[in-house]
């Protein structure tokens, strides 16, 4: 099985634009730590759905929309009145607050489904993707009969939400994005700028509610939960810059709903098996990607933590090595007996060209005599800075030192002599 | 908004503005009448009234929760008031705010926030740039400049995480600079930094009174307040004695701000909190 343009076409760019849109959001959600908020009226919003379609019997994306973002504002207020009122911490207050009123849009499902409303508790989890398949037989087969008016009629209501829901918070954090970065940063500057914190929070809250049930309807609340949070937590591990990190979430987005959407269509069929849930494979491709980059982000991650750890732990060894022969030196001996050292570290002292071997033993070259001089001048200058101006006593200096002379800084100047009456290099 | 307690004053008063008022004068840079606050219905300042002589280095000096981040909060407006009236230059905060400079604790914000130390100081100059529009180049090379004035352009680019608690605490003094402001708010600029900060803060300090402004600084440290301010705030839920240093600053003074003599009035504002809350009386 491959990409289909009436089968695939449809679904995967409603689960692309979904994404976008919610990365888009969700930047700010974890960088302001309240990425709970974005579970929290994703799940919320399921009661305004039910509520304003009960009322106005129509599935108008308008209707809709009115109707969760009410509840989404509810929910943030809702959230503060708990928070205060209960005396609780404000993860625990956007718990209950959102499980409660999911609860609440389950209930309400059950009880309208005698009226004779088609919402379906499933759906709202998962979405149907499945279902915006291009239904006309005249549907084009290659991407050259796309380019027809026909396409666009064709196009589904909620793939045109969507599109219009990513279009709009595209506008809002690239128009936005200086003012979203100062109250998200220091709420109170923004504040006293005239750019009221408060005010782009509850923006920021209505966008996400919007996100929400555009998304909902196509990809399911699963989708939407993945997307506001883990494109931005992946994306902050690989830079230090906001907008960097903001195009990085999109292009994390779009991969994760491409991987995800042929990862759950074709791969089962590889195995003779029925494909499975698209949505719900994305998002969990999603997290895959959050977790690898955890590991290998080459900035930030666990790995590049480790090799920059070893390297350093390499370095220590053969300077230590350097400074032992330098002191070794200056006591009188003729270098030092060759299994004394960690073969290793002596090797990589030889290919750097620092030390030689001579009968059994290592010596300095003038390269290493050079470089150990430099390292032991540094360890003297520490003792006499830590005696001199930290008021350390010396006999307590040379366990510091030998901890800051790895470091590459070091006083510029001293005496002739550190405390122990040794010649500074 | 009910806070449980009655304003100081009758609104007509309040309305009037301090401008028409003898006692605070227009060209005073900060004036406070009458300000209550109140955190969860307990007060935390009662009844400040302060006029801030224009163009000196003032300090405001006080023990822990004697209301001194409270004070400058109220003042800008980012905690509400119970009661009182504060006003710049005669004006009301909202048509002063491009006069005034703020710059909050180092520990309220986010130092891990993917952002560059120069993106940090643009943040100054957010208001000159108005909303919607992006930073030009103009501000940033005047951010770079105020970067520059705190010895800290070679780190323009570094992420802030990446800075010692120092040059984090310069960067935010930079970013005040960058406001261009008459008036500077500043809440602890000296907490937790080291000698060559200090000297640098200081150095900019003194640069800013030759120009003409005012400084109002929470400070911890009394034997420096003689040495780096002209004025002091005396503060213990009020104001305790406010004026020149050599004037106020003495050891009679610092000992009704420090020696405990108002437990009674915080007692009575714990009991107010409890009552107001209808909780069990203790």
């Amino acid at each position: 099985m491959t990409f289909s343009i009436p089968v695939d076409l449809f679904p995967l760019s409603a689960a692309v634009l979904a994404s976008i849109a919610c990365a888009l959001l969700g930047n700010f959600l974890v960088l302001r730590r309240m990425s709970l908020m974005g579970d929290a009226i994703s799940h919320s919003v399921l009661p305004g759905l039910v509520i304003a379609f009960m009322i106005a019997s129509s599935r108008s994306p308008l209707v809709m929309f009115l109707g969760a973002a009410i509840a989404g504002a509810l929910t943030v207020v809702l959230v503060e009145v708990v928070k205060r009122l209960g005396r609780v911490e404000p993860g625990a207050a956007m718990g209950v607050v959102f499980s409660v009123l999911f609860a609440l849009g389950v209930l309400l499902i059950e009880q309208s489904r005698s009226s004779g409303v088609d919402l379906d508790a499933s759906c709202v989890l998962h979405g149907q993707l499945e279902t915006l398949v291009w239904w006309s037989a005249d549907a084009p087969n290659s991407l050259a009969g796309l380019w027809s008016s026909d396409t666009l009629r064709a196009v589904p209501r909620q793939v045109w939400t969507l599109l219009v829901m990513a279009a709009l918070s595209l506008v809002f954090v690239v128009g936005f994005f200086k003012e979203m970065r100062i109250a998200s940063f220091d709420p109170a500057l923004a504040t006293t700028q005239g750019f009221s914190a408060g005010g782009m929070h509850y923006a920021l809250m209505l966008f996400v509610a919007g996100a929400t049930v555009a998304a909902f309807e196509a990809v399911g609340s699963i989708l939407v939960i993945a997307m506001l949070i883990c494109p931005g937590a992946t994306a902050r591990l690989l830079t230090d810059r906001l907008s960097t990190q903001i195009v990085w979430s999109v292009a994390i987005a779009i991969a994760s709903a491409l991987l995800g959407y042929f990862g759950a269509t074709m791969i089962p069929g590889w195995f003779d098996r029925a494909p499975v849930n698209a949505a719900g494979t994305m998002g969990v491709t999603s997290g895959v990607l959050l977790v690898a980059t955890i590991f290998a982000s080459p900035s930030h991650g666990v790995i590049a933590r480790m090799l920059r750890r070893t390297a350093m732990a390499r370095t220590v060894a053969l300077e230590d090595l350097l400074a032992s022969l330098y002191r070794a030196r200056e006591a009188g001996e003729q270098g030092v007996p060759i299994d004394s050292v960690p073969t290793r570290v002596c090797k990589r002292a030889r290919a750097r060209g620092f030390v030689e071997r001579a009968n059994g033993s290592i010596t300095l070259t003038p390269t290493g005599e050079a470089e150990a001089a430099t390292l032991v001048r540094r360890h003297r200058l520490w003792e006499h800075y830590l005696v001199d101006r930290a008021g350390f006593a010396p006999d307590h200096v040379h366990a510091p030192a030998e901890i800051l002379e790895h470091t590459g800084l070091g006083p510029e100047t001293g005496p002739e002599t550190d405390p122990h009456g040794r010649i500074i290099p | 908004m009910t806070t449980g307690i009655h304003p100081a004053l009758p609104d007509p008063v309040l309305a009037q503005g301090l401008a028409e008022r003898p006692e605070h004068s227009p060209e005073s840079p900060l004036s406070i009448h009458a300000m209550t606050v109140a955190y969860q219905r307990k007060p935390v300042l009662w009844d400040v009234d302060y006029d801030a002589p224009p163009n000196k280095l003032i300090a405001i000096v006080g023990p822990n929760g004697a209301g001194k981040s409270t004070l400058i909060k109220a003042c800008l407006g980012l905690v509400p008031r119970a009661s009182g009236l504060v006003e710049f230059w005669g004006q009301e905060y909202k048509r002063a705010r491009s006069r005034i400079g703020y710059v909050p604790q180092r520990e309220s914000v986010d130092w891990d926030f993917p952002v560059s130390a120069l993106d940090v100081v643009c943040m100054g100059r957010y208001r000159k740039i108005g909303w919607c529009r992006p930073v030009s180049r103009a501000h940033k090379d005047a951010a770079l400049a105020c970067l520059e004035r705190v010895g800290m352009h070679e780190f323009a680019k570094r992420q802030i995480s990446q800075l010692s608690g120092g040059q984090q605490q310069r960067v935010f003094l930079a970013r005040a600079l960058a406001q261009e402001s008459d008036l500077y708010v500043m809440d602890e600029p000296f907490a937790g930094v080291d000698a060559a900060t200090e000297r640098a803060i200081v150095e900019v300090l003194r640069e800013l009174k030759t120009t003409g402004k005012t400084v109002v600084a929470v400070h911890h440290d009394l034997q420096t307040v003689p040495e780096y301010f002209d004025d002091v705030i005396l503060l213990n839920m009020r104001v305790v004695a406010s004026g020149p240093v050599r004037d106020v600053f003495t050891r009679e003074n610092l000992q009704r701000t420090y020696g405990g003599r108002l437990t009674l009035l915080s007692e009575a504002a714990e009991a107010m909190a409890r009552a107001a809350s209808g909780e069990m009386p203790a």
